[in-house]
């Protein structure tokens, strides 16, 4: 099919907004009426046609919009990209899985002609048509971590193995939900996920990180990961926080369906062939609550979970001040009815909410 | 009493240990205010460590000078600062030979500066100790305006460069030798809580 890029912004008027295309089709992140930290992996072959899980770099239609909005970031804070040395080929690596992956998958959006290391690149989307050599930095603008991920959808964290252990050593993080490369650029995996409670007490770390040590070239994985974000807001950093942080007072009991909006995080994993370097992009979906309620399965889980919700998650996430507020609302799309499991909508099959 | 215990605390933040004499040609100690006392502990243990040593010590107002001098070190020089002690800092680990070991004591802005400095010109971390001694103060990034504030010693505090009142957070970047400051007052500008000295 073919998509219409929407003309919308992600601050100030945000006038972002989800088709009924794009709400069906949303990584609702919930498989059962309960959330609680696990490392949910599962491979990244694909999935359902039409779902964001379908291809390995999906584009959808704010992927205009939501690229001049990253540029926007980066013009006011470059270290919102940043590359160690030793990180390069890396990069190239990734400018390379990005170009293939997204030719492929869309021919009718993206070419790459390849002749020896002539590469010939077209982004019709945002029109760019452009000739570089294969591993010759001199012959783009800028490094090939930072071109090719100004042109892809979703933060990209980059990370070195060595030793047997993950680090965080370069990376595109504009869409971040609250944690700053710049700041945590060179940590190792324990060390940039010390402030996320519970989960290394749980185990969590020690068990997705050797996971993620043993993935193979041509065997990506994939989880969800969520938080709130109030407003369609992409850059919720902590180097901003200090200007977003005070949106979250200006929910009322009549905004909150247009205003809250559950944020998801697609991750998926790519071991990197050159480098052996893992690439973990990090897609973030935004859905305002009353598009979720449209789907009344959805409706009804995220009232449960977010009422079930274990006090630390709900104060780390962020939105433990405006939970009350977030039940009164989702308790209307709540009717007590089972649901069917999984994270798909099962329009055809879930009744209507009979309330 | 100089030494003081750290709460357990998350991933990121540094854990310090007891300097001990170890075997080498060279030995690089570097220290600022109740530091040196680690250092004349070291020295009591090992005096022949001390006869091949390099002592870099920032007093920072204490007068640790003339004991420290008396342990005859290879080399001595005591520096108003840090940030003045640096240029000589990076040119001897510039120098040095490989085997050099490195013992970094006194407060953590100052080991974290010094082991970042060391582990840039390659010093294995192997070859590298600290030692906790005198002030709890944090150096301190604001997140926000990039900005260092240095000594910090309570929480909340007010960033230096931008003027916000920042909370201390246990999250530590070694490669900028710093603890994070978020503003404090983010979600209700104003409401900014009485300030609490670190580990009262």
């Amino acid at each position: 099919m073919t998509i219409q890029f929407n003309e919308e912004t992600f601050r100030d008027d945000y006038s972002f907004r989800n088709s009924e295309w794009a709400i069906k089709r949303f990584p609702f992140p919930f498989h059962e009426d309960s959330y609680m930290y696990s490392v949910n992996m599962e491979q990244h072959r694909g999935g359902p046609e039409g779902s964001v899980y379908e291809k390995r770099f999906d584009v959808d239609e704010h992927y205009v919009s939501e690229m001049r909005d990253r540029a926007m970031v980066l013009a006011d804070d470059p270290l919102r990209c940043q590359s160690l040395p030793h990180m390069t080929l890396a990069g190239w690596d990734t400018l390379e899985l990005i170009m293939v992956s997204k030719s492929e998958d869309y021919p009718d959006l993206f070419e790459l002609h390849r002749d020896g290391d002539r590469w010939r690149w077209i982004n019709k989307p945002m029109g760019i048509d452009h000739t570089f050599t294969f591993l010759d930095e001199t012959t783009l603008p800028c490094d090939p971590l930072e071109y090719i991920t100004r042109q892809a959808q979703g933060d990209f964290a980059v990370l070195d193995q060595r030793d047997e252990m993950l680090y965080m050593d370069a990376g595109m993080i504009t869409t971040q939900a609250d944690w700053s490369l710049d700041f945590d650029i060179g940590m190792d995996f324990f060390e940039w996920h010390a402030p996320v409670p519970l989960a290394h007490e749980m185990g969590i770390f020690k068990r997705a990180l050797k996971f993620l040590l043993n993935i193979q070239q041509g065997a990506p994985a994939r989880r969800l990961n969520w938080t709130m974000t109030v407003n369609p807001l992409l850059d919720t950093s902590p180097e901003n926080y200090h200007k977003w942080g005070v949106q979250k007072t200006t929910l009322t009991p009549e905004n909150i369906g247009s205003k809250q909006h559950l944020r998801v995080e697609l991750q998926t994993f790519y071991r990197l062939p050159r480098s052996n370097a893992l690439l973990f992009p990090i897609r973030c979906y935004l859905i305002a609550f009353q598009d979720l309620v449209s789907m009344p399965k959805w409706g009804r889980r995220l009232h449960r979970v977010i009422r079930d919700l274990p006090e630390e998650l709900a104060t780390y996430k962020g939105f433990i001040d405006n939970r009350p507020m977030m039940l009164d609302y989702l308790s209307k799309f709540d009717d007590g009815l089972p649901t069917s499991p999984g994270v798909f909508p099962d329009l055809e099959s879930e009744p209507p909410l009979q309330k | 009493m100089s030494k003081f215990q750290f709460p357990e605390s998350i991933k990121s933040r540094p854990v310090y240990g007891t300097l001990e004499p170890r075997p080498g040609k060279a030995h690089l100690l570097i220290a600022d205010a109740e530091g040196a006392e680690a250092i004349l502990d070291l020295a009591a243990q090992d005096a022949d460590l001390i006869a091949k040593a390099h002592i870099i010590f920032i007093p920072k107002g204490t007068d640790y000078s003339d004991k420290l001098r008396a342990l005859n070190p290879a080399q001595y020089y005591e520096g108003p600062s840090y940030e003045a002690s640096l240029q000589r800092l990076r040119h001897v680990l510039a120098h040095a030979h490989q085997g050099l070991q490195v013992y970094l004591t006194g407060t953590e802005g100052l080991m974290g500066q010094a082991q970042n400095e060391a582990m840039q010109a390659g010093i294995p971390h192997t070859a590298i100790q600290t030692e906790h001694r005198g002030s709890v103060a944090r150096r301190m990034q604001c997140v926000h305006c990039k900005g260092i504030t240095e000594d910090v010693m309570h929480d909340p505090f007010q960033c230096a460069h931008c003027g916000l009142h920042l909370f201390v957070r246990d999250h530590y970047s070694r490669r900028l030798a710093a603890f994070q400051g978020v503003r404090v007052d983010a979600e209700d500008p104003g409401n900014i809580p009485d300030p609490v000295e670190l580990y009262s």
